[in-house]
């Protein structure tokens, strides 16, 4: 799957991944390949994803919104830490 | 010879302003590249953004999603103008342009208001804010600091602010005054409507739908990111207000340069019609002597 995090300033992160956990505003959720398409807004929380050499990496955002679609997912984020 | 003197002085000082000019305008050059660089970064968030909001809006006509940015009825009575300026002068006739505009938007459109002394200025750049104070405008912010280190989350925070006081109804109505960058040369002074929020529903037309789960609704996600749209409608004008400050200096530096090197050519041969002028006179005088010597 392809990830990007993108805010205002900079494109955060680019590149192929193996799941990512969101803050979700109804719970924390996690996205693996071929998830249905969804549009959520994000809480203030930690994003936490896998890379396809199994190394994890987490990102603290500060609200925002993931779009996921034919295993491409965008994730907009106001502020990133 | 006191002449040949000044006009030797002249050049040496035109030359250094020269100097000054045209390093002006390589910094310039270098601050304009880098903020229209700031610019190419938002554009993916922004677009994106906006893509999701469009797709949402198909379905927002069915819904009755209550709009906290809606227009109010009636006349707006309380108006705030965002004066967007630069810190600095040296960019030509920039800073100018903003503030007429800000004035003719008070004559022609809010004149009651501003009796009634309902109209009021937020002014980000230091050059917007000494003028109109000392036209005894009524400023409520200043946010000149913001142009030294622009940044998203700088300007989110004061775009924050002024939703919160529309919510609050401080204000019915706020604008925008900036420049919008054509190009290096080129500034096109822009008024804009901030709030009330004009409807999200514009290009309906041909973008094709995925059936999207929605988390945790179409409304909720909605009341999100009109916010967030926002504070980028906000972004993009200070931003673009700074690229196109630094192509005006650009240019006005540029000109600046021009004008220094075609007055040191003029001085240069001033300069030099003086000194044949001056080596004809002595060699005058030389002959002359000698010849008053041999009678």
């Amino acid at each position: 799957m392809k990830l990007e995090i993108i805010t205002p300033d900079k494109k955060v992160y680019e590149g192929e991944v193996k799941s990512v956990r969101v803050p979700g505003k109804k719970g924390s959720f996690q996205v693996l390949k071929d998830h249905a398409p969804i549009i959520s807004t994000l809480e203030n929380g930690p994003v936490i994803l896998v890379d396809i050499a199994d190394t994890e990496s987490s990102f603290e955002i500060n609200g925002g919104v993931i779009e996921v679609k034919a295993n491409k997912i965008i994730l907009l984020a106001e502020s990133v830490k | 010879m006191s002449n040949l003197k000044a006009i030797r002085v002249r050049i040496a000082s035109v030359k250094s302003t020269r100097q000054i000019t045209s390093a002006m305008k390589m910094v310039s050059a270098a601050k304009l590249r880098r903020a229209q660089d700031k610019i190419v970064r938002l554009r993916p968030y922004a677009n994106k953004l906006h893509d999701i909001l469009v797709n949402l809006s198909q379905s927002l006509a069915e819904m009755d999603v209550e709009n906290i940015y809606a227009a109010r009825e009636g006349e707006p009575e309380n108006v705030l103008i965002v004066v967007v300026t630069s810190n600095r002068g040296l960019c030509g006739a920039f800073n100018s342009n903003v503030i007429k505009e800000a004035r003719r938007i008070v004559a022609e459109d809010y004149l009651d208001q501003y009796k009634n002394g309902n109209v009021r200025f937020l002014t980000i750049g230091k050059n917007g804010f000494d003028n109109l104070r000392k036209q005894k405008f009524p400023i409520v912010a200043e946010y000149n600091d913001l142009l030294n280190d622009l940044s998203f989350e700088g300007t989110a925070g004061i775009a924050e602010r002024v939703m919160q006081a529309y919510t609050t109804g401080e204000y019915d109505r706020v604008e925008l005054v900036y420049n919008h960058f054509k190009n290096a040369a080129v500034q096109q002074l822009t008024r804009e409507v901030f709030l009330p929020v004009e409807s999200v529903e514009e290009e309906f037309k041909t973008f094709l739908s995925t059936d999207y789960i929605y988390e945790p609704g179409k409304e909720e996600i909605i009341k999100e990111l009109i916010p967030k749209s926002l504070k980028i409608q906000f972004y993009k004008a200070v931003l673009d207000s700074f690229v196109a400050e630094n192509g005006a200096r650009m240019t006005a530096m540029h000109k600046a340069t021009d004008n220094a090197t075609t007055m040191i050519e003029d001085l240069t041969l001033q300069y030099n019609k003086a000194r044949q002028a001056a080596i004809t006179n002595q060699i005058l005088e030389v002959v002359s002597g000698a010849e008053a010597l041999k009678g």
